[in-house]
């Protein structure tokens, strides 16, 4: 039977919600890293019993763990390395360090920091990890201050794709509220030399070289606080979804609207239409049905909570512009918890499956794509990001 | 010359260590060579009390021994004798932050 496992990171720790493919009844695990932060985790679509994540604190840095049994048990990657009498081996699986070398160009240093001035890239953690699609040791990590990585051997250790931030356009870079994070990275299933990425407050990148070279793609995009209206960068993307069935599509929050895109991110146009508000973080397609996608539209960039009190999913079955407010069993007054940008996901059940959480703790999934929901848990830590693995 | 070592909760959990632990550090104890011997028997700490790339001491730990704060010392000055001869141990201190 269809078995469902829901992986949660928090400011707290990490939780594993399971249930079977009824999802009404469910079971939860955690914190697992306790009192660490736990900005992402993600399981391989290759093997599931295999799962990153990223642990995290302003104490003590960063932390890549992996499970290789579901999330019952994880290691440090290279931290249990047998230390010969003559050797001394470091633990690399935190090891994230600037690619620099003339090989790659030595690419850029410095980035625009907020009064203008350049400001030296400094690594502070990983905000997403996003596993191969065809090789489950294989997974990048999207990192702050902006960076791509990747690792070929399980997260042993870490290697820059550095042509992403030797981009021309990297002092242009510079840190939205959260800090300059690669928050986004989506793999093409139709072309294992494409991949997108996304970095606030940058913009929309692509390569179509498996990451060596580098492309803008941010045309049609547009952001008050930019004076230019055709600016190359310097947008806060707030999140990119795609649907595998169909990669040459993609659907974007920004930090205001809501755009999509039918050429792979070469043009955008906005869809937001009758929101009550096109602020908002996460952005997800429906797994079966590719025009059909949601967003939680939050008050404002000032006032990061959903509008009137009110948590409101909205869906469009037209992939954009027409939009409806799915309500039934979320808090329709006082509620004033925001949803970030990694913090809703989707399973591929034959009844689509829809899950988000919130900064207040909640988790909250609809069996139904959405016409009802209901919450897995409420009172959880701050939810930083929720990704769904859907088991056989 | 061993040298025993606290190090905070959280990285006694990541490190699967309960209580202090014991270090040899060859002839000379000082922070470096304590935080080397302490990463070298225990890899998964690397990064997590000193930057990787500037071998920096991360802002939020202090280091201390014999009722001293010795977190401004140079990486490269003896530790108090105390600490090299074992009677007292290093101190690895989570700063008191965030709230």
């Amino acid at each position: 039977m269809s078995k469902v496992r829901v992986l949660v990171g928090t400011r707290k720790g990490a939780f594993v919600l399971e249930s079977d493919g009824k999802r009404d009844k469910w079971q939860v695990s955690g914190p697992h890293f306790a009192g660490w932060e736990i900005y992402h985790m993600k399981g391989s679509p290759v093997d599931h019993n295999r799962i990153y994540a990223s642990q995290t604190s302003a104490w003590f840095g960063q932390v890549v763990q992996v499970s290789k049994d579901g999330g019952k048990t994880w290691e440090a990657p290279g931290g249990d390395i047998k230390i010969g009498p003559d050797t001394l081996l470091k633990g690399k699986s935190n090891r994230f360090v600037y690619d620099t070398s003339p090989e790659t160009g030595k690419p850029l240093t410095t980035h625009q920091w907020y009064d203008g001035t350049q400001h030296p890239w400094e690594f502070k953690r990983v905000w997403h990890l996003e596993p191969s699609l065809t090789d489950p040791d294989t997974v990048y990590a999207g990192v702050e201050d902006a960076a791509l990585f990747r690792s070929t051997d399980g997260a042993v250790s870490w290697h820059e794709l550095a042509g992403l931030r030797g981009h021309g356009t990297g002092p242009q870079w510079q840190p939205g509220a959260g800090g300059m994070c690669l928050h986004t990275v989506i793999l093409d299933p139709s072309d294992p030399n494409r991949i997108y990425i996304a970095i606030s407050a940058a913009g929309a990148f692509r390569t179509d070289d498996g990451g060596k070279t580098w492309k803008p793609i941010n045309r049609g995009l547009r952001s008050n606080y930019i004076p230019d209206p055709n600016a190359e960068v310097g947008h806060c993307v707030h999140h990119i979804a795609m649907q595998p069935k169909r990669p040459g599509v993609l659907f974007m929050q920004k930090h205001w609207d809501v755009m999509r895109s039918d050429d792979a991110g070469d043009h955008w146009k906005e869809v937001s239409g009758n929101l009550p508000t096109d602020f908002g973080f996460v952005i997800d397609v429906h797994a079966h049905e590719p025009e059909t996608i949601y967003v939680v539209p939050i008050k404002s960039d000032g006032e990061h909570y959903p509008l009137e009190g009110k948590l409101r999913v909205y869906r469009s079955r037209s992939g954009g512009n027409e939009w409806e407010a799915l309500t039934n069993g979320l808090p329709q007054a006082n509620c004033y918890v925001n949803v970030l940008r990694d913090a809703m996901a989707v399973d591929t059940l034959d009844s689509c499956g829809i899950y988000f959480g919130t900064t207040g703790g909640q988790v909250y999934c609809s069996a139904d794509a959405g016409d009802h929901w209901s919450p897995i848990v409420r009172d959880l830590p701050a939810v930083l990001s929720v990704e769904v693995q859907t088991l056989a | 010359m061993m040298v025993r070592v606290v190090i905070p909760p959280h990285l006694r959990t990541l490190a699967k260590i309960s209580g202090e632990v014991q270090l040899e550090v060859g002839e000379q104890a000082t922070q470096r060579t304590v935080l080397d011997a302490l990463e070298a028997q225990y890899p998964m700490l690397s990064g997590t009390i000193r930057d990787h790339a500037t071998q920096q001491r991360r802002p939020f730990l202090r280091f201390f021994a014999c009722e001293e704060d010795l977190s401004h010392e140079p990486p490269d000055a003896p530790l108090p004798a105390a600490v090299a001869s074992g009677k007292e141990p290093f101190l690895i201190i989570g700063a008191i932050a965030g709230g």
